[in-house]
């Protein structure tokens, strides 16, 4: 019986328009494979290498600046060569993808969680509610979230030592790419919310005095969630960018646990000397990673979406 | 249309107070400025003689009114890393970051706007989806990333170009140096702008191709057609103009964000300007440099958004009519 219900469930999502889009987009189905590719080997980081780069007992002086195992003086136990301090550069990649996406995802959860409530709240109750949230949401948009994150990120430094900065640094960082960015989803629930309000089964909840709590998080909030979750996709490699920017001019993630965005901070400064390699890899590794999400969430928004396109 | 500027008016100046409240607060209560710009010697006595002199036992509305007087005529008081007048510092840099920004908008204004059309008006063609495809992967390589490349190619591989600095200046009088003047100023702004000026162009590029496409199946083109007018005439003298608002609007928007990201190519390429001196004093807690960063660019946003709602009324009749009644 059990086969059967299987290949039920197999003909009906197989059939389905959505399995039809994506196997028919090509692009797509690469970039999702890249991205699940990417996500394995940060997350298995662990079991994937036998080299812990960040480890400071494990530095390795004598294999410092060791280039790419097919250039020549490489070595195929570092396949994509070492950096300044013999670490494997493939490794810290690994490593670094896991700090950049935990960045990436958490921030654009809280953004999530605040701008949902905030634009359901505005385009339910309407009036000088409305006006007050998304006034604050319009001023808060002139600014690139850039500058707003870097603001945060500077008050935490001021306020904190830097032993404490160093321990909280991702944290604080997630808070500030999470705070800068919460409009965008406040102003796509907030449209989604104000068209629900006046429908007939929000009428019908009001009639039979369900609180007006129970009616947003139960009613309103199921049917607006949609679109915000495909453009929070797209956030998702806006926040890598904002966080590998960040990173790069030194006030992200410290280089003790480096995230993609330091490392091609650290390879930087060899460019010059002629080791590509420290910041050519981690620089791929980023433009792919954001890439990929990119071409995935634009997927997602043409065939969930195509009014937002 | 004066009721409409005093009313504008009125608005940015509230923008502009809350800016300056959370950036006397940022001053004020964000860390200690007295432990901040006295040696570790300095005696208790002396620290609470300073906080008389600088006024900071006075109650917190004086203090902020004072903030406001200060900062308007110039004042942001003395950074803590560099121990001198921000107000110096700042106009020292000045110049650079304007003269970054000002080449890239005008690169990211003609290339967008030459791009748009092309794309918009001539949707099939090859070329279109070259552009199309080119300003994709544009949006998601990270400045940084595109600034490095160009450093790499044209710096470190074919040595064309400086990688860093901004070449020989000129001073001119009143203080504005100029790096516009020299040859070597105009190679070291190349790869700097180029890297600055690259989103920009594809936002601006895709909104007036977006838009191009929706004025062009209005019926009022039809007709225009219909009549047997000139293409030419049509795209430029109709479609064109009836895609300016939302143009001037991204436009406007792009301009001061070019100043925001400022910060980052001026990181890449060690320009000598305004972003980098913010970068340093976050890296440092520099709070005065920090506070008078952010109300300066914040006035640059306002002054922009005032200027785009006044072209509104240029480019656009409907809205002096509607005024008018």
């Amino acid at each position: 019986m059990k086969d059967v219900s299987i290949s039920k469930w197999w003909a009906g999502v197989s059939d389905h328009d959505v399995t039809y889009s994506f196997l028919h987009s090509p692009v797509t189905i690469v970039a999702t494979v890249a991205t699940i590719l990417m996500f394995a080997a940060a997350f298995g980081a662990s079991f994937l290498t036998i080299y812990t780069p960040f480890d400071p007992g494990s530095l390795e002086l004598r294999e410092a600046f060791m280039p790419p195992a097919w250039e020549q003086g490489g070595n195929s136990e570092h396949l994509l060569g070492t950096d300044g301090q013999g670490r494997d550069i493939l490794a810290a990649i690994m490593y670094g993808t896991q700090v950049s996406l935990v960045v990436g995802i958490l921030s654009v959860l809280l953004s999530v969680s605040i701008g949902i409530p905030l634009g359901i709240i505005a385009g339910y109750y309407g009036g000088w509610v409305d006006t007050a949230i998304m006034r604050f949401a319009d001023i808060q948009l002139t600014i690139p979230p850039i500058l707003i994150a870097l603001m945060i990120d500077g008050i935490t430094r001021t306020t904190l030592s830097s032993e404490v900065h160093e321990i909280v640094a991702i944290p604080v960082l997630i808070i500030s790419i999470g705070v800068a960015s919460w409009p965008q989803y406040a102003r796509i629930t907030r449209s989604g919310a104000m068209v629900e309000r006046r429908k007939d089964y929000i009428a019908a909840a009001k009639l039979i005095q369900t609180p007006t709590a129970a009616i947003m998080v139960r009613h309103v909030l199921p049917n607006v969630i949609g679109p915000t979750l495909i453009v929070a996709t797209i956030g998702v490699a806006v926040a890598i960018i904002i966080e590998a920017t960040l990173s790069f001019l030194g006030v992200g993630i410290p280089s003790t646990t480096p995230s993609l965005g330091t490392l091609i901070r650290i390879g930087n400064s060899f460019l010059f000397s002629g080791e590509w390699w420290i910041t050519f890899f981690p620089a791929f590794t980023l433009v792919i990673l954001v890439l990929s999400v990119n071409l995935i969430g634009d997927w997602l928004r043409d065939t969930f979406n195509p009014k937002l396109r | 249309m004066a009721n409409f500027i005093l009313y504008r008016l009125f608005q940015s100046a509230i923008v502009m107070l809350i800016v300056a409240l959370i950036s006397f607060f940022l001053f004020n209560f964000v860390g200690d400025p007295i432990s901040n710009m006295v040696g570790q010697e300095t005696t208790v006595k002396d620290m609470d003689e300073l906080r008389q002199r600088l006024g900071l036992n006075d109650p917190v509305i004086v203090q902020f009114g004072r903030f406001i007087v200060d900062a308007l005529q110039g004042d942001f008081g003395i950074s803590y890393r560099l121990q001198r007048p921000v107000e110096e510092l700042i106009a020292e840099r000045m110049p650079a970051t304007l003269e970054l920004v000002f080449v890239s908008a005008i690169i990211a204004i003609g290339l967008g706007v030459a791009g748009g059309l092309f794309t918009g008006l001539k949707r099939s063609h090859w070329f279109s989806k070259f552009i199309l495809t080119t300003s994709l992967v544009g949006i998601s390589l990270p400045t940084f990333i595109i600034g490095i490349l160009l450093i790499y190619i044209f710096a470190v591989k074919l040595n064309w170009l400086p990688s860093f600095g901004r070449g020989e200046v000129v001073d001119l009088k009143g203080g504005w140096s100029t790096g516009l003047l020299t040859v070597s100023g105009w190679k070291a702004i190349i790869l700097p702008s180029i890297t600055l000026a690259l989103y920009q162009t594809t936002l601006i590029l895709r909104i007036i191709r977006s838009e191009l496409l929706e004025v062009m199946r209005t019926d009022f083109i039809k007709f225009a057609r219909a009549r047997g007018l000139k293409s030419r005439d049509i795209n430029y003298g109709h479609a064109l103009k009836n895609t300016l608002v939302p143009v001037i609007t991204v436009t406007g928007l792009q301009i001061g964000s070019l100043i925001a990201f400022s910060i980052v190519t001026e990181t890449v390429f060690q320009w000598p300007g305004m972003g980098a001196l913010f970068i340093q004093a976050v890296q440092f807690a520099d709070v005065p440099v920090m506070s008078a960063y952010l109300i300066l660019v914040a006035l640059f946003f306002v002054v922009i958004n005032l200027i785009v709602d006044l072209l509104y009324f240029v480019v656009d009749p409907r809205l002096r009519a509607e005024i008018k009644n």
